[in-house]
């Protein structure tokens, strides 16, 4: 074996200096009860958050034109998961890099048709109310261009909707058995009945709630709620919590390119961040193998510091 | 419930929260006195002298 | 049977293998290089003790459910002692790589130590975030459903769902855990099998022999 050049970003240099007793065990049972009494009294001091999850039918009762509106958006394919693209459905193009349609290619793997799954098969398990049978018939048996017209008419006059006595009312427009329908819905949400046939379309028990999730989401009160709680993600919000809880501040650097532009604006932000972060992810796994970077604690000469007794007596 | 709820916080920080917004910047104190408490940690775990084991050597 | 038989066995094999890259004195030494002295050590340790309370304060939720902590004064008095285990977990493991960072830690052959710690990193990142979303509160409404966007865009969301709280608690309290804890394994071997960075020698710089253990094989 041949001597090699000392590379000293790579190489260590032999230690012949002495040896201190060290008692690792000891050393571990004391961090593990200076750990606990800190955590202890945190938890003590200052508790955790437990903002309680809002409801479909808090939302509806809350913003019953909110809810309306977002209910209205499903049916006329404007919603944010209407127009998603995959993994839920075809109907938007989807984040994409360059030539890079990750999510495209993937596909759609969790279905989602907005206008039956969050309207129309919600509705039909709604018992005994003959109008809106007859308006269920008829949206059923209707051409997709006459549901077009029809969905187009109301999304006209939407913008004078009003909630009057518990109702959702809207300027008389040819808008067939959809005033009806964004009624019917309205009340069964405010009764609490969609929260469970959005989630009873998986069987009796789930834990899956992709269905009410989206559909909360699609409307603006959840993202109004989240703003009073500054977690919007031009608020830095994914490093924030509920309350003046501290977050998650390790995620400092992600949320910080939700900030700047072109992340800020762009339709694919996510994916470009998440690019980013991939790109600088590999830097700090690869950091011992890169020249320059590698240099940078020698240069900074912070580990003068560090072992300031070790050069004293050396 | 009343016998344990000694364990309810004693400063819950259950209040909407109050945030530094400079320039760019957007933090909330929580986070930014978590971040200033790593950095302080950090400072004061290089400066501070160290008891043990290069007691027996008499540099101090 | 003879002994050359016994020796050429798997086991035995192994055994030898083992004890001869992390004897029992490295696994547990009673010793240190005396350059080993700087606050800046205990970190490491810290991680690994707030770790270890993150995984008892998680069982101890584990034991009565995932809705126990919304209605009861001890679920959620665990439920908090389990938050700020985290945050000191985190805390210190980021103090921790600052520190192996200026020490140049990676250097002496300790390449796989800095890349396990970093992968390590992310795997904590990953439980504390399905953490986060298995929570079933306002908070994981809306950190699911913005999360899901990222996710989605890179294809990911297909498979990995963070709407389905079902699956997202799975992952956080059986793989990832699983998954962070082997990783940290490996790299405190690592530590304990290649020893702590020696400081950089300022006196016999870029010219000197390189000696290296570990990095010369």
């Amino acid at each position: 074996m041949s001597t090699t050049r000392f590379r000293p970003d790579v190489d260590a240099p032999e230690y012949k200096g002495g040896y201190s007793p060290y008692d690792i065990i000891k050393e571990g049972t004391i961090a593990i009860v200076v750990v606990g009494i800190l955590v202890v009294l945190l938890a003590v001091v200052f508790g955790s958050p437990d903002e309680p999850a809002i409801t479909i039918k808090k939302w509806s009762n809350a913003a019953p034109i909110d809810f309306a509106t977002t209910a209205l958006s499903e049916l006329n394919g404007t919603s944010l998961s209407a127009s998603y693209g995959a993994p839920y459905n075809h109907n938007g193009p989807g984040q994409q890099l360059g030539p890079l349609a990750l999510a495209r290619w993937v596909g759609v793997r969790i279905p989602i048709n907005s206008a039956n799954d969050f309207v129309i098969n919600p509705l039909r398990s709604q018992p005994n109310n003959p109008v809106l049978k007859a308006s269920l018939t008829a949206w059923e048996k209707a051409r997709a261009s006459t549901r077009s017209t029809w969905v187009a008419n109301y999304t006209k006059v939407a913008g004078r909707m009003t909630f009057t006595h518990g109702n959702v009312v809207v300027p008389a427009t040819n808008a067939g058995p959809v005033p009806v329908l964004i009624n019917d819905l309205t009340h069964m949400a405010r009764t609490g009945a969609l929260d469970t046939a959005l989630l009873s379309g998986n069987g009796f028990y789930t834990t899956d709630y992709t269905k009410p999730l989206l559909f909360i989401a699609d409307g603006s009160y959840l993202g109004s709620l989240a703003q009073k709680q500054h977690m919007l993600g031009d608020q830095w919000g994914m490093m924030n919590e509920t309350g003046s809880y501290p977050g998650q501040p390790w995620l400092w650097l992600y949320t910080f390119w939700y900030q700047v532009p072109p992340m800020n604006s762009s339709h694919s932000g996510d994916l470009e961040v998440f690019a980013i972060m991939i790109v600088l992810t590999l830097v700090l796994f690869f950091l011992p193998l890169i020249p320059g970077l590698r240099a940078i604690p020698r240069k900074v000469k912070l580990y003068r510091v560090i072992w300031r007794e070790h050069y004293r007596d050396t | 419930m009343a016998l344990y709820s000694f364990l309810a916080a004693l400063i819950p920080l259950n209040n909407y929260g109050h945030f530094i917004h400079w320039h760019w910047l957007y933090i909330s104190y929580a986070n930014f006195i978590v971040i200033c408490l790593m950095v302080i940690t950090f400072v004061a775990a290089l400066l501070l002298p160290f008891p043990g084991h290069n007691r027996r050597k008499g540099n101090r | 049977m003879s002994s050359t038989e016994i020796e050429r066995q798997w086991t035995t094999r192994l055994r030898h293998r083992a004890a001869g890259k992390l004897p029992p004195e490295k696994l547990l030494p009673d010793t240190q290089p005396s350059y080993v002295s700087s606050w800046i050590y205990v970190f490491g340790v810290a991680t690994l003790a707030s770790l270890i309370l993150v995984i008892a304060t998680g069982c101890i939720l584990a034991l009565r459910g995932p809705s126990w902590w919304h209605g009861s004064f001890i679920g959620h008095f665990v439920n908090s002692l389990h938050l700020w285990s985290v945050e000191v977990f985190f805390f210190a493991m980021v103090v921790h790589l600052w520190g192996k960072f200026f020490m140049g830690a990676w250097r002496g052959g300790r390449t796989a130590t800095w890349m396990t710690g970093v992968v390590t990193f992310l795997a904590s990142l990953m439980t504390a975030f399905t953490g986060y979303v298995s929570q079933s509160n306002f908070d994981s409404q809306w950190i699911s459903t913005q999360a899901k966007d990222g996710i989605n865009a890179t294809g990911g969301g297909a498979y990995f769902n963070v709407l389905n709280m079902g699956q997202m608690l799975m992952w956080h309290i059986v793989l990832l855990p699983l998954v962070a804890v082997i990783l940290t394994a490996v790299h405190v071997i690592l530590v304990r099998m290649k020893g702590v960075v020696p400081p950089y020698d300022d006196a016999a710089s870029a010219t000197s022999a390189a000696t290296t253990e570990g990095a010369t094989k």
